[in-house]
């Protein structure tokens, strides 16, 4: 991967100031992504995902919410230091965002049609005819059957799949350079999901739209993403391109995380799962924040923080065991 | 959409057969009219004249007849103190209330809804405090004391309006208030937690992702979801305010509706009190009415039902 970086994250960090103390959900991200490209950002809940992507639109939880720190650039310029108004202008244009569920993304009041019309009107500020074909457009190629009926049917009326390919349709009609997709299949038939996926990628690669796909679900990851960053607590653990991850999972997190994996064709009588339970956000101390549930943990996993390390082209981890043989070699 | 509102059209006639059907067996319950208009000195032969003048003395069936054949000719029956058509009194009172409940309305749809949707929008800021501490109060205040207080400091302290009774537009403003401020409130705090409700939900983080701007946020998409509850109270609100209002009403010595009605009471003038109880319980079948096919137009989800 060494395509140009349409996005940069760095050292983003998005906290939640609470009753109960401070929630450090995002703690100090950074990654690229490329042109074109689809980024996965896979991890458990709660582990800051999500909240990183709202944090790229602007859109974290307010009042608690507040990114305290970081820069992310796009463009040129940091999004970070734009206006409210800068940024409805690129919500929507440049950069979009599918949520997970497509039961509640739409809007129950208002027509397919005027939904998916809706960001059109706002950013290029069509009318009339050009609006109504432009929406037709975009509903064919997210392929909903008779779109001139469909757009005055309201989203009651449509199954789940075909409100999340609404959905897609909406965020994508103003062809943004960024789509974020949060979860965008979790809620989905197995056979919709595969659909769905695939439909992102054909628009994708006709229209170079770089993704970041988040999600906990490595068939998700291994269909899709080109590369994958790995995260645990609010920071990304391994970063990896796909097929070096699946091959050399190194952090002792995603190692964990790929055996807790059904395999194909093997009996099994348990799943392997992670033991105890991820961390409390508020509470984290200065040393490795998986530590507690490693196998391998040592002394020095409870104190400091492993700083990043490359340990293969384009391969980055945070984990002082690699960094030990690193140094010892 | 006609099916439903055709459904919901014979639902409301059968509510209002019922009604009526209600009121006489209630009336029957309530005692001996003759007895009780009766002088004291009446003998036992008077009151069994008086029985047959009014035409208590045929069986229930045939009763219930003049009665539904009184409220189809228009008039109501005929008062027994004023001896006249008990509608022409009530069309008397009607505006008034009307004047009335118009002005309140007013005032509580732009303040409630207002003050409820810059809550929600501010919500545990300064403003939305202030606003709980004006809805608890509207709540809270009774309602003759609030008439009682604006009258002692706009009427007797400030001299700046008239204390009691109708006539220029001034007279309205403090029996507006007074009939207004509780509605407003409870208008208020609904319309709060409703756009709260709304302002949570998918769609509208959806809504933000396209790049639609704060106000379009909350008065385009968020503002119509919360609409439903609120046209449900408010519309109740509206109908309690039409069936007159006594307190307001005897505060400010306003010729309402509210005070015929207990006037009619003590006074024992049954088919009065029947007539403003009937036309009542209809207002709130056709409010209802109105209210489910706005609900339709409002929600595709009941329309396609």
């Amino acid at each position: 991967m060494k395509m140009k970086p349409i996005l940069e994250v760095k050292n983003l960090r998005t906290y939640f100031y609470t009753r109960r103390g401070v929630v450090k959900a995002v703690d100090g991200v950074s990654y690229e992504l490329g042109e074109g490209e689809t980024l996965g950002l896979v991890g458990e809940s709660g582990c800051g995902k999500s909240i990183s992507c709202f944090s790229i639109i602007r859109l974290v939880p307010a009042p608690a919410g507040v990114i305290v720190g970081g820069e992310i650039l796009f463009g040129g310029s940091d999004l970070l230091l734009k206006s409210e108004e800068e940024m409805d202008r690129i919500r929507g244009a440049e950069i979009s965002m599918i949520l997970q569920d497509p039961m509640t993304s739409l809007n129950p009041l208002f027509t397919i049609g005027d939904q998916v019309a809706e960001p059109l009107q706002i950013h290029q500020k069509l009318k009339g005819e050009g609006l109504r074909e432009k929406v037709r457009e975009m509903l064919n190629l997210v392929r909903i059957p008779s779109p001139e009926v469909r757009m005055k049917e309201y989203p009651h009326q449509m199954s789940g799949g075909m409100r999340q390919r609404i959905v897609g349709g909406m965020v994508l009609a103003c062809r943004p350079k960024i789509l974020i997709a949060d979860e965008p299949t979790t809620s989905l038939d197995v056979t919709i999901q595969a659909q769905f996926l695939r439909l992102l990628k054909e628009i994708q690669h006709t229209s170079n739209l770089s993704m970041i796909i988040v999600t906990h679900d490595f068939g998700i990851v291994a269909k899709a993403c080109d590369r994958v960053a790995v995260m645990y607590a609010g920071k990304i653990v391994e970063m990896a391109g796909t097929v070096e991850l699946f091959d050399n999972p190194e952090h002792p997190y995603t190692a964990a995380l790929m055996k807790s994996l059904p395999k194909a064709g093997m009996r099994q009588n348990r799943l392997y799962a992670i033991e105890g339970q991820p961390p409390d956000l508020r509470t984290l101390d200065s040393g490795c924040s998986f530590a507690p549930r490693c196998p391998r943990a040592m002394e020095i996993c409870r104190k400091e923080y492993p700083p990043r390390v490359e340990i293969n082209d384009g391969h980055t981890l945070s984990c002082w065991l690699r960094k030990g043989e690193v140094l010892n070699d | 959409m006609k099916r439903y509102i055709l459904k919901r059209l014979v639902q409301a006639f059968v509510s209002l057969f019922a009604v009526t059907l209600i009121v006489f067996m209630l009336t029957q319950l309530s005692g001996d009219p003759a007895l009780l208009m009766a002088p004291p000195d009446a003998t036992p032969r008077d009151i069994q004249e008086m029985r047959e003048i009014m035409g208590l003395t045929k069986p229930l069936h045939v009763q219930y007849g003049i009665f539904l054949a009184d409220i189809l000719s228009g008039e109501f029956g005929r008062s027994f103190k004023w001896d006249k058509p008990c509608i022409a009194i009530w069309l008397d009172r009607f505006p008034n209330t009307l004047l009335l409940a118009g002005a309140s309305m007013v005032i509580t749809i732009i303040i409630g809804l207002s003050f409820g949707i810059l809550s929600a929008v501010h919500v545990g800021r300064w403003f939305d405090q202030f606003g709980k501490i004006f809805a608890l109060m509207g709540q809270a205040l009774p309602v003759f004391w609030l008439g009682l207080m604006l009258m002692y400091l706009f009427s007797v302290k400030l001299r700046w309006l008239p204390t009691s009774g109708m006539g220029s537009w001034e007279h309205l403003i403090m029996p507006a208030i007074t009939l207004g401020w509780f509605f407003t409130a409870s208008i208020a705090r609904l319309t709060r937690s409703s756009m709260l409700d709304e302002l949570d939900r998918d769609y509208i983080k959806m809504a933000k992702i396209k790049g639609v701007s704060r106000s379009g946020i909350i008065l385009r998409h968020a503002l119509k979801n919360a609409t439903i509850p609120i046209l449900t109270l408010g519309s109740l609100n509206f109908v309690f305010m039409l069936n007159g209002t006594v307190i307001t009403e005897t505060v400010f010595n306003w010729p309402g509706v509210g005070r015929l009605v207990v006037e009619a009471i003590f006074t024992r003038d049954f088919p009065l009190v029947q007539t403003t109880v009937l036309i009542g319980a209809s207002f709130f079948i056709f409010v209802n009415l109105m209210v489910d096919v706005l609900y339709a137009y409002i929600d595709p989800r009941i329309r396609y039902q």
